[in-house]
Order: C-alpha cells, then structure tokens, then sequence
C-alpha cells in the first residue's frame, strides 16, 4: 500500500493540519507503515456481511427539540482564545 | 491502610477511625511523596480536593454516608470536572477549565466521593505507553524505566503505586486492561453504552467506555455501582435496569466454562507471560471451572479493522479543536485558514496527527468503501465469532497484553509494534463485549494481567469469577518496592 507526497498534502488539507515539506517525507513513511497494516483487511471476503457501527445494533433514540441547559453564554465564552462583545473573534472572512 | 479495599476504607469512615479530610491527605501527601517520579497526575488541587471531603465529612456525620462517600478517587484527565483544568492530555487543551461535570464525575460527586485530582494519559487517549502526554511520560512504579501502559497510564499508576485507593479510565482499544496488566492491578472495561459518554472527551465514538481501575474486582463492583445508568445525554447510553454488581461476587464458580481462544496463543505472546496464564487457568480448574477449547478466528483482523475505524471517527471528533471557541490558539496568523493550520499542527502531537490524517484518509472520496465500510463488516464477523464462542463457554479467557511492561522509548518511534499491545483486547471493543485484567502473578518482577471477557452485560459474571481468584490469591495485594 503506497500514499505519495501529493496525496498526503491533500488528506492535510482536508484536515487542516500544516504538514511541513521539511516533515511530510516522515510522515509518508508511517502512514506507509499503518496503510499496509489495514490492507490486511482485504484477505477476508465480507460481500454478503451487514456492516457494524453499533456494538449492540441499536437506534438513535430521539427526544423533543427543547432548551436544557441554562444561560451559560459568558461562561462559555470566557473559554474562548478570543471574544469581544459576547461574540467569538476570528480573523475576517468577508471583505 | 495501603491496601484497603474500598469497603474497609468505607467501614472506617462510618465508624469514625479517620475522616474524609484525615484520608484524603494521606493520599495527597503519597501524591506529593511520589508523582515527582512517576508523573502520574496532571493536576493536584488539594484545597479542592479537602473542601470536598469536609462536604462528605458532613455527609458523613449527619448519617446520609452512601458506600463511597468521603473516599478520594482520581479521575483520568479525559473526564470534564467542573472548575477543574481537563486537558485530555495535550496541549490542545493545557488551559481549559471545564465549565460543566461529565456524568461519571457527577455520579461520583453526588456519591459524596472525594476528587484526588487528574490523572495523566496519552494525548486523547491514543497510545499503550503513556509517552504521547503533552505534559511528559507516566513512569511504571514496578520499574521505573517501563512504560505503565496506556493510554489510561497515569491512572494505572496512581491505583499501582497506591497514591489513589481507585481511579477511573477510559478503553478504546484497552486503555484500561493493557495498563492493569502492565501495572498489576484490577481494571474493568464495561459493556458499550453501560457507563455514560457525556463529558468524556470523545476519541472514537463507537468504542470509547469508561470503567473502574482499583485494586481488586470487589473495588471494581462497587465503582462500577456508581459509574452506571442510562444518561438521556448520551446517545448510545444503554436503557436498562441498574444492576447491583457487589450482589453475587460470592457465587460459586464450580462447574464454569471457561473457554480458551487458541489465537491468544499464538505468535507474539511472551512465553513467560504465557507460563502465568496457563497456571492461572489450572488454578481455576481447581476452583472447579472447567476449561473448554474455543476460536475466534477474525482477531488477526482486529487490529487492522480498529485502525481504520478508530482513526476515522477520532478525525471527525477533533475536528472540533479549531482555535474558535476553546482550547490553544496559534500566536500569529494571515487568515482563518492559516489559523487552522496552524492552530492544530502546534496543538497535537504526532501520533494524534497521524491518526487524523489516517482517519480523513480512509473516509475521502473514493475510499470509503474500501477502508470504512469494509472495518465495519470485518467488525461484524468478529463479532459473529464471539456470539459463536458463548455457545460453548460462560466467560473468556487469556492474556491481558502480549509482554510485561516494556523500556520507556522502546516502541515510540515504532507505531505499528505500539499497535500490537493491544492485539488480545481490541476485538472486544469493536464488539463491544465487557472484558477485565486481573493480576496474575510476576515475569522478572514485572506484573502479569489475566484476561477475562464475558458476554453482553455479563459484568457481574466475570466480576464473581475475578474475585473467586482474588479470594485464593494475593498477587492483586503486591505493592511496588518504594512505594510502601
């Protein structure tokens, strides 16, 4: 299982994790590493197996749209790098 | 009074010997004693710590004591804590003040249980050493060169060293067992859906339980008591009667099944280690159980299968730590974009790096099928195999992990030996199956974890055949040189 220097600028990107050209070699060679562990996958025919995403195959249960927590906006806020105004300040995005 | 069991410490307060605060200090001045070499903890707040043991001290005197209430347990750093720091172990996190309890934490406060403090752990629990902590390595308290195993290692050697009378962890892929078996301690990984999720920093969502970590299986159902319920936060929280599990630890075991995989045995298992097992298994036939054959024949793809669906939702969970509304925020940046970058190439490390890029890999376009839907119908069979076995036997058994404890830095360049510690317990996480390590004795002075895995809520099960051994053995009561 191989994965080039291309492909994994790209997976970065999508991720939004700067991957330096200084370390993306390094890099390449351990995803090499757990690629080819997962390709072992492939030595099972599964066509006619049911995937599995719950331990115990049960539904999402829903409940009714409605408030349950309290006025925690400046506590939440407080956590933020940065806020002014009760809002959460990022650099701009609309000129 | 290092080896109380938990009802000892429980009898005591109730009679008066010591108070909460008085045994709560004890364990603050162990921490303080020995956290220096063993970095187990991240955060210690003794002025938190003892104005919560006068609150249980009142409890205490005005009669309204529950089982636990005024013993101090600490809490793996995984678990939001109201007012206390929560970092998950990475820098990602170094400053955030959690503003609300998770469920576990809140069980136990209102339990009256002490909180000793939060405990170390590889970064967003990914990692069997305890060497991806942005706050440094947990030191195993058997030899201090070793790893304690992870990524519940900071917890694993708080419970060892007896600095805590019992913590609490998290298993992905056996975060709790491997470290109690490294550790040489009791730890239990419950049913999926049994221990509430909410407030538990997410890693991989269909397979992340909580569970106790303490000395013995009789400690471990009396956490465990405490630790479950259906919680309407949380999504995949089971709704099911509460089950006592301190109910029938003392149930005979003669006549048990105990069924044997013969893949546990197989390539990679230390021949010492494997020496330990097998004499806890003969110890157990004269227990009267009785030892039946078993396959399970899809494990050797469970470790492939968990790497692609562990590293998948984790790079969906993470996707959160973005600089906006919590946790590190790069210095200096052009625009939103370079914000994000940077923001989470400087806040995680390596290993949780690499699982996000694995992760966003196997789930873009294209690969979907091939890698994701493919882990999760391999997560079937395995499960199949399990259903399979559980005709033939009543509970499971093996090794907890292929090796004693290894040297620190041994495997952490290497990811894929890393990966192999957990070879014996991740088929249970993905099928979701309540699984245990118990002490089993010693290789070179380092401890040994016997395995024990039950069917769908059968804790109280293998709690009970885990505390027949405890009740013929004392390899749960060994305490690490220098730290008496």
């Amino acid at each position: 299982m191989s994965i080039n220097k291309e492909e994994i600028n790209k997976i970065a990107h999508l991720a939004r994790i700067n991957v330096s050209q200084a370390e993306v070699g390094q890099v390449q060679k351990k995803l090499v590493g757990i690629l080819t562990l997962i390709e072992k996958m492939q030595e099972v025919n599964t066509d006619a197996i049911e995937p599995m995403s719950h331990a115990l195959d049960i539904n999402q249960p829903l409940r009714e749209d409605k408030v349950t927590e309290g006025d925690i906006r400046d506590k939440s806020l407080s956590l933020a790098p940065h806020s002014e105004q009760s809002l959460f300040i990022v650099p701009q995005v609309i000129e | 009074m290092l080896n109380f069991s938990l009802k000892e410490l429980s009898q005591s307060l109730e009679k008066k010997k010591f108070t909460s605060v008085e045994l709560t200090q004890f364990f603050l001045n162990r921490v303080k004693k020995h956290n220096a070499s063993l970095n187990a903890f991240i955060t210690v707040d003794e002025s938190k710590s003892l104005a919560m043991a006068v609150k249980s001290d009142q409890l205490i005197q005005s009669g309204k004591k529950s089982i636990l209430t005024g013993i101090p347990i600490a809490q793996k750093d995984i678990f939001c804590a109201n007012g206390w720091k929560t970092t998950c172990g990475s820098k990602m996190l170094e400053n955030f003040i959690s503003p609300y309890d998770s469920t576990v934490v809140q069980k136990f406060n209102n339990a009256g249980v002490v909180n000793l403090g939060k405990t170390n752990m590889d970064e967003f629990a990914m990692g069997s050493s305890n060497e991806t902590s942005y706050f440094g390595p947990v030191k195993n308290p058997w030899n201090l060169n070793c790893v304690p195993g992870g990524s519940s290692g900071g917890s694993a050697a708080a419970v060892a060293a007896r600095l805590c009378p019992a913590a609490t962890g998290t298993d992905t892929g056996g975060s709790i067992r491997q470290p109690a078996s490294l550790c040489g301690f009791t730890g239990l990984k419950p049913t999926y859906g049994l221990v509430s999720r909410y407030g538990m920093i997410a890693f991989a969502s269909s397979l992340d339980q909580a569970g106790p970590m303490a000395i013995s299986a009789e400690d471990c159902a009396l956490m465990l008591d405490v630790m479950t319920g259906h919680d309407e936060k949380d999504s995949t929280s089971l709704n099911r009667q509460k089950e006592n599990y301190s109910n029938s630890l003392d149930n005979e075991i003669e006549g048990l099944k105990i069924g044997i995989p013969k893949e546990f045995f197989e390539d990679g298992l230390d021949s010492d280690v494997q020496k330990l097992i097998e004499k806890a298994l003969k110890q157990y036939e004269k227990l009267g159980a009785n030892i039946v054959d078993i396959s399970l024949p899809n494990n050797h793809l469970a470790i492939p299968a968990y790497y692609v669906i562990a590293p998948a939702e984790a790079s969906s969970n993470l996707s959160r730590y973005d600089g906006v509304r919590y946790g590190y925020r790069t210095k200096e940046y052009d625009d939103l974009m370079d914000m994000y970058f940077k923001t989470r190439q400087e806040g995680f490390g390596d290993e949780v790096k690499r699982r996000i890029l694995i992760g966003t890999y196997v789930l873009s376009a294209g690969y979907f099928d091939a890698y994701y839907l493919k882990a999760q119908k391999i997560r079937r069979l395995i499960s199949n195999d399990f259903k399979a076995a559980y005709e033939k036997c009543d509970v499971i058994m093996g090794p907890s992990a292929p090796s004693t404890a290894f040297k620190s830095g041994e495997k952490q360049e290497d990811p894929l030996a890393m990966y192999l510690q957990d070879v014996f317990t991740i088929s249970t996480n993905l099928a979701g199956l309540p699984a245990m390590s118990i002490p089993a004795g010693f290789v070179n002075e380092l401890p040994v974890g016997l395995q024990l895995i039950g069917n769908y809520f059968e804790e109280s099960k293998i709690l009970n055949v885990a505390h027949i051994y405890q009740k013929n053995t004392d390899w749960h009561l060994q305490i690490p040189k220098g730290t008496e």
